[in-house]
């Protein structure tokens, strides 16, 4: 039912049932919100968002009040803007002045919030909260003096990710964010995500970023210096540089890499495609051999360290193959020869995720004490790093990627966004039984919305059913649906809703809708792809004809098997 | 069967609203809430220990390391802010060689601050278990805390 409300003297429409700020917001009056999250049920503790009410003594927050017939609304009277830049005001009197050495520079809300309400003086001051930087996880960093205790990263971490890592500790002035016990994040049940970095709206939470490892790799002449990149990798950095993104910019970014200084470019994504081969393989012998175990695939390093502290009575269902980027890093370390012996060689890899951060340095990643990947950039460290070595995207010709790993088709991007990486298996299998278009409605079933999802095909002779967890708190359904005693050929599950579209190290996409959109971009780049999947890919034909058989160490694959165990954390 | 175990058996599990009775129990029976404790809790309510942590700290009643076998409460509400309880604290600061809340090393004494134990007549007003000592005046802390050795020795 619509009626009309008045808002600053005029009329507007409003719906019953929304809340004030969505009535306005459609009307084009902008109010300004700081611990609102867009899907969340809204708390209305900011009180960033407050307008005048006539009748109403107290300011009422928009974001949480529901819009009724009677009223009238001022949303940018004297009094209102007063009462919002008070509260930015008191939010900075604590926070420390050190915006041109932060990480969200330029990138802060805060800093935006202060701008437009124009804060130019410090009226309230307050004494500095202590710093303290918790540098204790390889892949999150947590600087408590820049946090405003908005708790969008504690509701992202229980509401979404359910890991429920952190939660606010303390009260009144002594409030602070942190894990049980208030121990560092590498004690706690995090899951390195990242998904509470892309909602904090200042620089409390950040990536631990690489940049200046790789820059003192970069100077040195001996090193072989080597970077791999996740298909999402260009799309999502022209995004980030601000330039159109088209499908030439893959082979821009390779020229761009090696003009930066990078001895080799290398796609993560010919990883990706051995991933999807023996994935398929994978399903196919389970069915030959009987095995009723589900394939459960492990190319989410969030999601199993999520199993081995939650579920660690899931491990054995869980498939072995390592990440993409751990079988590129192997194929690498196993087949690179150095320009000089005495150096070794150096792996790059860029994703859209912050715990390949902490994947990489997993013990079952390294042999006899050398990573196979020795550092993992994000896409927005990667975008820092072009832009400090003066790379002008826009004026640069493209060039291919280097041998071995130089194409990936277009299952390897399918796979980065939720779903993707079963519908790339099945696609598999329906080539190699010859078919060419997998079956349409599974796929549709596969790339529909909702965190648990399941699809079945069937495929001549031989049924194979699907299921895909998208975003961990469709987990829980999945254990209901296996005690029950549904089985799948394959599980696909990923900790980030969307899938790596939406990863800790994406540019933040701010909205369902938005992740939706990065995700059909992928599907429109597949249909316009002609290699489809890993079996037209001439680089995996190469790979395993050649390379896998003269390389004595990747013959029988074992490289590209992991082993995942019980992890003890503070649950 | 632990002490925990045993308090738990009072309860019924899953039950999120006996969270704070059981930490009570818990802090009453053990003298404060261990790492091991917080995991059992949650474990049998089915909460994360981040949450039981993040409520636990909210309220000034519960703690997390072991208090000493004397537990010093020293007011710092008001009337006895004004009349100098600020320097008695860091009397005992210096005395002890603790923050509030810490015990000392050798587990005799940990103090903490309280906002009002009612004696604004007499104040500064510290409190031992049962005893109240009025007027402590900075210079009296480390004649007290001799005494009070004793006391801990025989505890």
């Amino acid at each position: 039912m619509q009626f009309t409300i008045e808002v600053n003297s005029k009329s507007i429409r409003a719906e019953k049932g929304e809340t004030i700020l969505s009535a306005l917001n459609r009307n084009g009056i902008m109010i300004p919100t700081l611990c609102r999250m867009q899907e969340f049920t809204p708390t209305g503790a900011c009180r960033m968002c407050v307008v005048e009410v006539e009748g109403r003594d107290r300011l009422v927050t928009a974001c949480s009040a529901l819009v009724e017939e009677w009223m009238k609304i001022r949303t940018h009277s004297p009094r209102v803007i007063k009462a919002r830049k008070t509260i930015v005001e008191l939010l900075l009197s604590n926070h420390p002045d050190d915006c041109l050495y932060c990480d969200r520079n330029l990138d802060c809300e805060l800093q935006k919030l202060s701008d437009q309400l124009q804060v130019r003086e410090r009226r309230i001051r307050g004494s500095k909260i202590k710093p303290r930087r918790d540098q204790s996880s390889p892949a999150i960093v947590r600087e408590l003096s820049k946090c405003i205790l908005c708790g969008r990263c504690i509701r992202v971490c229980e509401e979404v990710v359910t890991a429920t890592s952190i939660d606010f500790i303390g009260r009144g002035r002594a409030t602070h964010v942190g894990p049980a016990m208030d121990r560092d994040l590498n004690f706690s049940s995090c899951i390195h995500c990242g998904q509470c970095i892309l909602v904090c709206p200042t620089g409390a939470l950040h990536e631990r970023h690489y940049v200046t490892e790789v820059q003192e790799q970069l100077s040195k002449n001996d090193v072989t210096l080597v970077i791999q990149y996740s298909p999402l990798v260009p799309f999502a950095l022209a995004d980030e540089l601000g330039v159109k993104y088209q499908r030439d910019f893959d082979r821009v970014l390779n020229a761009a890499l090696r003009k930066i200084g990078f001895d080799k470019v290398f796609l993560s994504g010919a990883g990706t495609d051995i991933l999807i081969t023996e994935l398929a393989d994978a399903v196919t012998a389970a069915r030959t051999t009987g095995e009723t175990k589900p394939v459960v695939i492990t190319a989410c390093p969030a999601w199993v360290k999520y199993c081995e502290q939650f579920f660690p009575e899931f491990l054995p269902m869980l498939s072995t193959l390592k990440t993409p980027q751990q079988i590129s890093g192997a194929i690498i370390k196993s087949t690179l020869p150095p320009k000089d012996q005495n150096s070794g060689v150096y792996t790059v890899s860029v994703s859209p995720c912050t715990a390949m951060k902490f994947e990489a340095r997993r013990d079952s990643m390294t042999r006899k004490g050398i990573s196979d990947i020795d550092t993992v950039l994000t896409v927005r460290e990667l975008a820092r790093l072009i832009v400090l070595y003066g790379i002008d995207v826009t004026n640069i010709d493209p060039e291919p990627a280097d041998e071995p790993m130089s194409q990936r088709s277009s299952a390897a991007l399918l796979a980065e966004t939720s779903g993707g990486l079963t519908e790339s298996v099945l696609r598999s299998l329906t080539l190699r039984a010859g078919g060419m278009e997998s079956d349409k409605s599974a796929v549709k079933k596969l790339r529909s919305v909702g965190s648990f999802r399941e699809a079945t095909v069937t495929d001549g002779k031989v049924t194979y059913s699907f299921a895909v967890v998208d975003g961990l708190n469709g987990f829980e359904k999945l254990r209901e649906r296996l005690e029950k005693g549904s089985v799948y050929d394959l599980i696909e599950v990923m900790a980030c809703p969307g899938g790596c579209v939406n990863g800790g190290g994406m540019i933040p996409a701010g909205s369902k809708e938005a992740v939706r959109q990065r995700s059909r971009f992928i599907y429109q780049a597949d249909e316009q792809d002609a290699m489809r999947g890993p079996e037209n890919s001439a680089t995996v034909s190469m790979l395993y004809d050649d390379t896998f058989k003269e390389c004595q160490d990747l013959t029988d694959k074992h490289l590209f098997h992991t082993h995942f165990s019980r992890r003890d954390v503070l649950l | 069967m632990s002490k925990i175990e045993d308090i738990l058996t009072r309860y019924r599990s899953g039950s999120h609203e006996s969270l704070i009775p059981i930490l009570q129990d818990v802090q009453a029976e053990e003298g404060y809430l261990s790492e091991e404790a917080v995991v059992n809790i949650g474990r049998f309510l089915g909460m994360s220990t981040t949450k039981i942590y993040g409520l636990a700290t909210f309220y000034d009643q519960f703690r997390f390391v072991p208090a000493g076998r004397i537990h010093l409460r020293i007011c710092n509400g008001t009337t006895c802010f004004i009349n100098g309880s600020g320097k008695l604290i860091a009397a005992l600061k210096e005395t002890l060689g603790v923050e509030p809340d810490q015990p000392t090393r050798d587990g005799r004494f940990s103090y903490e601050l309280v906002a009002c134990m009612g004696g604004c007549n007499d104040g500064p007003v510290v409190c031992s278990g049962d005893s109240f000592y009025t007027h402590v005046r900075a210079e009296d802390i480390p004649e007290m805390i001799k005494k009070l050795k004793v006391l801990a020795d025989l505890k």
